[in-house]
């Protein structure tokens, strides 16, 4: 045994994906220990929460999984319909089904690039985010802004959809399978990337049920588990799709099953655009100050990054007693010291990448 | 008056370096930019000819950062020792008939031997800055770049047995067409080789940006770090041009005083090609680097070798 060096990884780092700083305790180049230090984004989002009322908390929950904002604010308003009573138009749910499998795509082309220039391929992440750009595109068209989006609100949608609008989505879902075709040929296909990929990091079935891992991680390890199937919410069941399962819990497989979700979310968003149908996108009488009946609420969505859940109590106030949010991010990233432990610096990076986090929700 | 020349074409050595990198940087950007669909510079100067001079201009004026916990003469001098090889590997590349700046009678050997002190610049960088992350990426260099002389001489040597001589411009008066398919593999050997000596993707695994931050000179800033990145674009100006004169015929491509534009040119098509390579492929793992020189590309330049020495003792 040679004499242990730790290495510092972070917080501020090219590839730690935010601010997370890893304590690395290496022998050689071999991790025989890593400890991840978080929290250097937390805002408190939570507690704010207690602060503000139910409409004002919108933009609070864009700031939690800031590459996919959509999924917090649907997360969130779910909560919020569910402990309100309110019902939500079917315009609303369409238009919230497309919104989400778009971010899942913009979300998701935010992992699978990284894969690739976290092993050194800087280009496919140039061409992830071509894509990545052209949804950010539309949903600038849908609600003016970029990133964090306060599109989802209780009750519907903040408004409808423009003129043009699902036509440039149908045209974005046409071209984007191809793009995701090159991608795999380009970064999956390859040799250097498959030998950097495959059989790192590996997490077996019951190790992910075990810790709570869910979305692509769990799914990548071959564990059939996804909220829109398996918890049917909103539209999903009219919709036909395919869960992508990987099956030997590796960094490939979890960027991959990332990949081919991407192709399954452009065949979900043209049937959503077929079914739906013209009408209001906002349930009526929703009250600005919004007062639930006093109680609790919990709802859940799949995420890009898994199970994304919304906890909130009511005491009868127009501003809720206590909001928590399951965040699918923070349970994944759990598992880096687990998945790294005897992997080299090099693989810990990529496998750092393969969970996924985004230190927005995990600090929350 | 020896003496002088040596002086003067140190000078010249310098600036050909200096030169080419500041022009390879800018057509690595272009490259690079074309592959990943962007545009690249293109404000300053004509298709952002000039971001070179304005960035070279802006280094020139930055801070020379030294860190306290660094140990200061090694710290400071040790781009110097990475780039100062480099420029002198170049004084021995032939470059028209019968002409090379340094004609040395091992001039080969000389350009195979040199380059490698360049190591221990890397490792004096890594070790004076005190930066984990940088003796990592020490470390890393010295393996790597230590091990990838051996396929990077076995292919070269191929060439020299057919060519019965140490001396670069011995080797270019004695070649002939037949050569180029003859000792393509070993080619191929060199040119992997090559990019694996000089750290360039996919074998920039002593910088690994997304691991290292920058490896060995993380800690540089301003004219030290920009004399590191000259090296870096030397060596790679130096084994491109070797690499066009020893296994592509370098000036006999074209007749006269042509020659030495094809030779110019071809080198150029080389350095476009290890700079595709390194935005295209994913980086290697160490461990995977070193199994892929020791188990991969030293018995292919064996194998080479064999068919060369084979070649030469029966015509």
């Amino acid at each position: 045994m040679s004499e242990e060096l730790v290495v510092n990884i972070g917080p501020a780092h090219p590839s730690t994906h935010g601010v997370c700083r890893v304590i690395v305790t290496l022998d050689g180049e071999v991790v025989r220990h890593s400890e991840v230090v978080i929290g250097h984004l937390h805002r408190g989002i939570e507690k704010m929460a207690e602060n503000r009322t139910y409409l004002q908390i919108v933009p609070l929950t864009d700031r939690l999984d800031y590459v996919g904002s959509m999924y917090a604010n649907w997360a969130y308003c779910r909560a919020v319909e569910r402990l309100a009573g309110i019902r939500v138009p079917e315009r609303a749910e369409y238009i919230r089904v497309i919104v989400c499998e778009l971010q899942r795509i913009a979300s998701h082309m935010m992992s699978v690039g990284p894969a690739g220039a976290d092993t050194g391929a800087t280009s496919v992440f140039m061409y992830t985010f071509n894509q990545r750009e052209q949804v950010v595109d539309l949903f600038e068209q849908l609600c003016g802004a970029r990133l964090t989006y306060n599109y989802v609100r209780p009750g519907g949608v903040s408004m409808d959809t423009p003129v043009g609008w699902a036509d440039n989505v149908r045209a974005f879902c046409r071209t984007h399978p191809a793009a995701m075709a090159e991608v795999d040929r380009l970064l999956f296909g390859n040799v250097i990337a498959r030998q950097r990929m495959k059989g790192i990091g590996v997490l077996s079935a019951p190790d992910a049920v075990a810790w709570g891992a869910s979305g692509p991680v769990a799914r990548g390890s071959g564990v059939s588990w996804d909220l829109r199937r398996d918890s049917a919410y909103s539209i999903y069941p009219r919709l036909d799709f395919d869960v992508p399962v990987g099956s030997n819990g590796d960094c490939y497989d979890r960027a991959r099953v990332r990949l081919w979700e991407c192709i399954e979310s452009c065949h979900i968003i043209e049937q959503a655009l077929d079914q739906m149908e013209p009408g209001p996108v906002m349930a009526e009488a929703v009250p600005r100050l919004l007062a639930p009946p006093p109680g609790e609420a919990y709802d859940h969505i799949e995420s890009a990054r898994g199970s994304l859940g919304v906890y909130l109590v009511s005491d009868g106030t127009p501003r809720p007693y206590r909001m928590k949010v399951r965040s699918p991010a923070f349970c994944n990233l759990a598992l880096l010291p687990k998945l790294a432990e005897g992997h080299t610096l090099s693989d810990l990076i990529v496998i750092l990448g393969s969970l996924d986090p985004v230190f927005g929700e995990v600090d929350r | 008056m020896s003496f002088l020349w040596g002086v003067v074409w140190g000078v010249a050595a310098v600036l050909v370096v200096a030169v080419g990198a500041i022009i390879g940087v800018w057509w690595e950007r272009k490259v690079a930019a074309r592959i990943q669909l962007r545009l690249g510079p293109q404000q300053i100067g004509p298709a952002g000819s000039l971001q070179m001079v304005a960035d070279v201009l802006k280094l020139l004026v930055k801070e020379d950062i030294v860190p306290d916990a660094s140990d200061e003469p090694f710290f400071r001098y040790a781009p110097l020792a990475v780039f100062a090889p480099v420029a002198m590997s170049i004084a021995v590349i032939p470059f028209a008939a019968g002409w090379a700046p340094f004609d040395a009678s091992v001039g080969v050997f000389f350009f195979l031997a040199v380059p490698s002190i360049g190591v221990l610049g890397i490792l004096f960088s890594a070790w004076a800055s005190h930066n984990t992350l940088s003796a990592l990426g020490g470390v890393r260099a010295a393996a790597q770049m230590v091990s990838y002389e051996v396929p990077r001489s076995l292919s070269v040597l191929s060439v020299l047995v057919l060519a019965g001589t140490l001396r670069p411009v011995g080797v270019m008066d004695a070649w002939q067409w037949w050569w180029i398919p003859a000792t393509f593999v070993g080619f191929i050997v060199y040119l992997i080789s090559s990019i694996a000596e000089m750290n360039r993707g996919p074998f920039d695994i002593p910088e690994a940006e997304s691991e290292l931050v920058a490896g060995y000179f993380a800690d540089y800033a301003g004219i030290r770090w920009a004399v590191f990145m000259m090296g870096e674009y030397g060596a790679m100006i130096s084994a491109s041009l070797f690499g066009a004169a020893m296994f592509l015929g370098g000036y006999h491509l074209l007749p006269g005083a042509l020659g030495i534009v094809a030779f110019i040119a071809v080198a150029s098509l080389l350095m476009t090609v290890i700079m595709w390579v390194k935005w295209t492929l994913p980086r290697m793992r160490q461990d995977q680097l070193m199994e892929f020189c020791w188990k991969m590309l030293t018995p292919i330049a064996l194998v080479q070798l064999l068919v060369a020495g084979v070649i030469a003792a029966w015509l």
